[in-house]
């Protein structure tokens, strides 16, 4: 299939983010997605430098996939401004499912970069755990084809296990190489405040073990973390081969970022992330597509933020990928030219991938353990970028300069995605 | 679940009518007026022989609503004689274990019920493993 595109595209001015941040990241049934994104509007407040009055934001961009089904909810991004003080600015939403705030970003940026406005906040904002998890699922599976894919009988796991199964049989991957994924996410989610599940899976294991014997039964004894996650009664199949803890969780949570056209951007910030590359593709249903084993919108996505970066997936220090299931990790950095097409699963297992390895992937744990509140994950990727970046990640830093990184978000089973790439001068 | 959703897409779901592009011959499935290949219009109806391969698949073991009956299930994306992949349920297993490359055939079966909130069932395509069939003579 042709997509005919530009060789090479190019903001008409320069834009940084000079303010990021976010609420935790899990279920919070004493919370309302408006508190929420006040916290983490607070939190990008705070977060800026030199200080700035609200008052000076010009407009807001608010990723959201479906407040509408998750609480009854539309018109989102009116309601936010008002509960941040910003009323009457545009307030505008933007919905490409899971891939909704990275492209709330991207609209953000390309009103800056017109010139329209000097100063925009972008958020995300997602509150999934009021319902079931049936009708979560339900409510996922609308950013799928509902009249092609879902009356098959197919689940947001379950397409992501169809494409494990295809990438197992082209590349001779094993579970074992998407358990890796999810060992590592876990890892460093452990080592973030925010995250959903700050737990290692060793610590998991722990919780299982002491949770056992408290009630008198006899503990469960596994060899290791791998033999724990092979182990069906600890780590169910949900979709073959995707197991439980190859798949991201349901989550409540908000972020926000201050964007500001680059000359000013010094008057908000000691250290600014100039965003030197972004790019956005589509594409259709999996079913409508050459491969399962790569998603042609990233790569396009990816191709586009490079070039109008002038730089090579070789000089991404560190990323953020949308790994909302373990292949989708490793699927991504593959799509992103970290890694040979089949060499991603190889590069998890080696621990490539890892905060100590060649190319850190996902330091904030991912969407696996950090949490995927769908609307607000975009911008959350942008979150812990900024916070690497600026050398505050805390126990969980990279060490070295972290000159340039990228964030990656897809949204659906890869029908948007959106890549961007952020410089520290 | 809207009635005239379903009822909408009775040629694709029981009779998995598509489309052929006058211009470069390729086959469409959904159907939707325009060629994913050359995107200039094709609107000529085309009939699938039902007949393809398994192209990738998974069992469901964590269903939807409406599916809670048939799980676990194996559903999986076919690549048809034609060309097109289709999405669809496996069915008639027995057992049997589902590779890559197995050869199916479309059948029409139950899809799912809403639960019994009206008692509306929606049938469609499933696809079995290819039956060997005596040619009589």
């Amino acid at each position: 299939m042709n997509r005919p595109i530009k060789n090479s595209r190019k903001l008409s001015r320069d834009v940084a983010i000079v303010g990021a941040g976010m609420s935790k990241f899990g279920a919070f049934p004493g919370i309302s997605s408006r508190d929420l994104f006040l916290d983490a509007f607070q939190e990008m407040r705070l977060s800026v430098d030199r200080g700035f009055d609200p008052r000076e934001i010009e407009a807001l961009y608010i990723g959201n996939f479906s407040s509408d089904i998750f609480e009854g909810q539309g018109h989102t991004a009116a309601i936010l401004a008002d509960w941040t003080g910003l009323t009457p600015r545009p307030a505008t939403r933007v919905e490409d499912a899971c891939a909704s705030s990275g492209v709330a970003l991207r609209q953000g940026i390309l009103a800056v970069a017109s010139g329209l406005y000097d100063i925009v906040l972008v958020g995300g904002i997602e509150k999934m755990t009021d319902m079931p998890t049936s009708q979560v699922t339900d409510a996922l599976a609308t950013a799928s084809d509902t009249l092609y894919e879902v009356p098959a009988g197919f689940t947001f796991p379950g397409f992501y296990a169809a494409m494990a199964t295809a990438y197992m049989h082209a590349y001779g991957a094993s579970v074992e190489s998407f358990m890796r994924v999810g060992l590592k996410n876990h890892e460093n989610g452990a080592l973030n405040e925010k995250a959903q599940f700050g737990a290692t899976i060793r610590q998991v294991m722990d919780k299982k073990i002491a949770g056992a014997l408290a009630k008198g039964r006899p503990a469960p004894q596994w060899e290791d973390e791998l033999a724990f996650l092979k182990d069906e009664r600890a780590n169910p199949v949900i979709a073959w081969p995707m197991r439980l803890f190859d798949c991201s969780p349901i989550s409540d949570g908000a972020t926000a970022l201050l964007l500001v056209s680059a000359e000013i951007a010094r008057n908000f910030s000691e250290a600014p992330l100039y965003v030197v590359g972004s790019g956005q593709a589509s594409d259709a249903a999996l079913h409508d597509r050459d491969t399962l084993t790569a998603l042609c919108s990233a790569q396009l996505a990816a191709r586009e933020a490079y070039q109008m970066a002038g730089v090579s997936a070789r000089d991404i220090k560190i990323a953020e990928v949308h790994d909302c299931f373990t292949i989708a990790e490793i699927i991504a950095t593959e799509d992103l030219g970290f890694f040979p097409a089949g060499q991603g699963y190889r590069a998890a297992e080696e621990g490539l991938t890892s905060r100590q390895g060649s190319k850190p992937v996902n330091t904030s744990g991912g969407l696996k353990s950090k949490g995927h509140p769908v609307g607000a994950s975009g911008a959350g990727q942008v979150v812990e970028v900024w916070k690497q970046m600026r050398g505050e990640a805390g126990a969980r830093q990279v060490a070295g300069t972290l000159d340039l990184a990228l964030t990656h978000n897809v949204g659906g089973t890869g029908q948007t995605s959106v890549v961007h790439i952020f410089e520290r001068r | 679940m809207e009635i005239p959703r379903h009822w909408r897409l009775k040629k694709q779901r029981y009779a998995l009518v598509g489309e052929v592009c006058p211009h470069c011959e390729a086959k469409i499935f959904p159907p939707r007026d325009v060629c994913p290949e050359c995107s200039r219009e094709a609107k000529t109806e085309f009939q699938f022989s039902g007949r393809g391969e398994v192209y990738s698949y998974t069992t469901v073991y964590d269903p939807p609503a409406g599916y809670e009956e048939q799980a676990p299930y194996t559903v999986a994306l076919v690549k048809l004689e034609e060309g097109p992949v289709i999405t669809a349920q496996l069915t008639d297993l027995d057992g049997q274990p589902v590779q890559i490359g197995m050869p199916v055939e479309m059948v029409t079966r139950k899809l799912r019920n809403d639960g019994d909130e009206r008692g509306l069932i929606v049938y469609g395509y499933k696809f079995r493993p290819r039956l060997e069939r005596q040619v009589a003579n």
